[in-house]
């Protein structure tokens, strides 16, 4: 009897919380939905009288425009390369500054660490100018790629993940390939990082994500058509008198569905990245 | 070094010891070798760190002390600080900034508890479709969620607005009223954010021990009661965690605003610290000023981040 009235509760409170949650749910997902709907219309029909909740034929149409307009094909070639190398630089730097810190003892280690963990709290923005300045202006670099890449290869959040996950591997390990005489850097590609590769992979998915979304950094270094990211291509649309909205949200798509399909096949990795920094 | 390693070699063998000898030397060896390794290690990454995080924390400083307004830039400590006091822009970029943090970060902030909480319950269903809805906009780029949420609040026939219409609300300007611009920014952000923090705070409530909670039960405990006195306090550090992160983001907001709003609205009524420092900055190529408008973001990140850590480790003992 006790146990039936526990059994119905328990039944109801499901409904309850997976229906109330329900709602909000569509509410999230409205924004991507309407997103894919909106770059299949023309212009006119995503500011009509009657919200267009279906999607239309004029995907190629706004497609060839936003080539056409933005360089849109070129920016998203940009920004593949420009990601991949980046996450893969950045992975190497911060596996390997990551390895230091757990791996050996050093003078000089503690103040390293906490310069490292401070940076945590320092905003970007205080950085830009000065990079500005250096790399524009100083080293006249605009719209290359090393100009777009280097600047913002430092995850301290990356050094601290990585640390964590070498920290985790067994001593005797490394060890016994010490005193069979293999070198520090082959210990380290050869031993420590294949024995890491889901930690990696996790970084490696946040560190390609950063690059793939950064706005800000190749807005001011990348303003040449040809060496636009996508990021950067789809805001130039923004600025024009006329906004070609079914053309932006093609690109804004475009931008985004990758990402989403590896979201969905990854989502492990993505959380494991993104609880990196909080969870020790 | 040659003969070094020859000293070192015949040293042990005076004494006899021969088996142990060419191991000795060669830990000593590798030990040398190894005291040099972890430099080695960090090398790569402290020398981009040097060059980009380092110098331009010292070179702001120092720009913010010239006047690059002429050419050659000038020495000239007071000019670009005095004028953060009398710029009515400026304290109208601060405010709006100040408004987004204190309303968009604890709604955002409870939101994700509320939802992370729900998502770690054993009676949610379809958990894998709300993880998804929810977690989806964590992979989206600024830029594009932006660009879409631009749409959505058109004034005239915007999403939102259709919306609003349909329940009998009358229309709003989102996009040219202040505060509607304001607000629009902060949903923007609220969608694109909320599910991050849940991911965070999701972690945390999974390491929370059962027996806590089943200890509880056995005592009559409430939903309610668990929520507050057990996952509430073990959730607080993660909390801060989520607050200081979030809080840092938004003293440099930039690309919601400048791409929602169109570069922070008519009349500036969405300019934010951010947007305003690329004005001054890469607009009105001001860098001097622009330095100083990042100096005081990363002052007033610094004092927030301090003064959140304080706040609830005091509220903790």
């Amino acid at each position: 009897m006790m146990l039936r009235t526990i059994g119905s509760r328990r039944r109801w409170g499901s409904w309850l919380l997976t229906g109330g949650l329900a709602p909000v749910a569509l509410l999230w997902l409205a924004p991507l939905y309407l997103m894919g709907v909106f770059a299949t219309l023309p212009d006119y029909a995503i500011f009509s009288p009657d919200l267009p909740l279906t999607p239309g034929g004029n995907f190629l149409e706004n497609l060839a425009f936003l080539d056409g307009t933005a360089n849109f094909g070129r920016a998203m070639l940009n920004s593949i390369g420009i990601a991949t190398v980046s996450a893969a630089l950045s992975l190497l730097l911060t596996s390997m500054a990551g390895y230091a810190f757990a791996r050996f003892k050093f003078i000089g280690k503690q103040v390293a660490f906490s310069l490292l963990v401070a940076t945590l709290t320092v905003p970007y923005a205080v950085l830009i100018v000065p990079q500005y300045v250096l790399v524009a202006r100083d080293l006249a670099l605009s719209n290359t790629w090393i100009a777009v890449i280097v600047p913002p290869l430092c995850h301290s959040i990356g050094v601290l993940f990585m640390r964590q996950t070498f920290l985790s591997l067994p001593q005797e390990l490394l060890d016994a390939a010490r005193i069979d005489g293999a070198r520090e850097g082959r210990i380290f590609f050869s031993i420590a990082l294949p024995l890491v590769r889901p930690s990696m992979a996790a970084l490696a998915i946040i560190l390609f994500l950063a690059s793939w979304n950064n706005y800000l950094w190749p807005l001011l270094v990348a303003t040449e058509s040809g060496a636009r990211t996508a990021p950067v291509a789809l805001g130039s649309l923004i600025g024009l008198n006329v906004v070609p909205w079914g053309a932006l949200m093609v690109g804004a798509t475009l931008l985004t569905l990758p990402m989403i399909v590896v979201f969905i096949f990854l989502q492990r990795y993505f959380v494991a990245g993104i609880t990196a920094g909080a969870v020790k | 070094m040659g003969t070094a390693t020859r000293a070192g070699i015949q040293a042990p063998r005076t004494r006899g010891a021969s088996a142990a000898v060419p191991l000795d030397i060669r830990g000593g060896w590798r030990r040398r070798r190894h005291a040099l390794a972890p430099y080695w290690f960090l090398l790569p990454y402290f020398l981009v760190f040097a060059v980009f995080w380092c110098w331009p924390i010292i070179d702001s400083a120092l720009l913010s002390l010239q006047n690059t307004r002429v050419n050659p830039w000038d020495w000239n400590i007071a000019i670009n600080w005095r004028r953060l006091l009398i710029d009515r822009a400026f304290h109208a970029a601060l405010g709006n900034t100040l408004t987004i943090m204190a309303i968009q970060v604890p709604v955002m902030l409870t939101l994700a508890t509320l939802l992370a909480v729900a998502l770690n319950s054993p009676l949610l269903k379809l958990r894998p479709i709300y993880r998804f809805a929810f977690f989806a906009p964590v992979v989206v780029s600024d830029a594009a969620y932006s660009a879409v949420f631009r749409v959505l609040f058109n004034g005239q026939f915007g999403a939102v607005n259709h919306a609003f219409a349909a329940l009998g609300l009358p229309t709003v300007e989102w996009l040219q009223d202040p505060n509607a611009m304001l607000s629009t920014v902060m949903v923007a952000m609220t969608w694109r954010w909320t599910g991050y923090n849940a991911i965070i705070l999701l972690a945390g409530l999974q390491s929370i021990p059962r027996d806590l909670y089943e200890a509880a039960a056995i005592d009559g405990a409430t939903p309610f009661d668990r929520f507050f006195r057990i996952t509430l306090p073990l959730l607080k550090p993660i909390l801060v965690f989520c607050l200081v992160l979030s809080v840092i983001g938004t003293t440099q907001l930039f690309t919601e605003p400048w791409l929602i709003t169109d570069r922070g609205g008519p009349g500036g009524g969405a300019e934010t610290l951010g947007t305003y420092l690329y004005k001054q900055g890469f607009v009105s190529m001001n860098f001097g000023y622009a330095a100083a408008i990042a100096y005081t973001i990363a002052g007033m990140a610094a004092v927030l981040a301090a003064l959140n850590l304080v706040f609830t480790r005091g509220k903790q003992a």
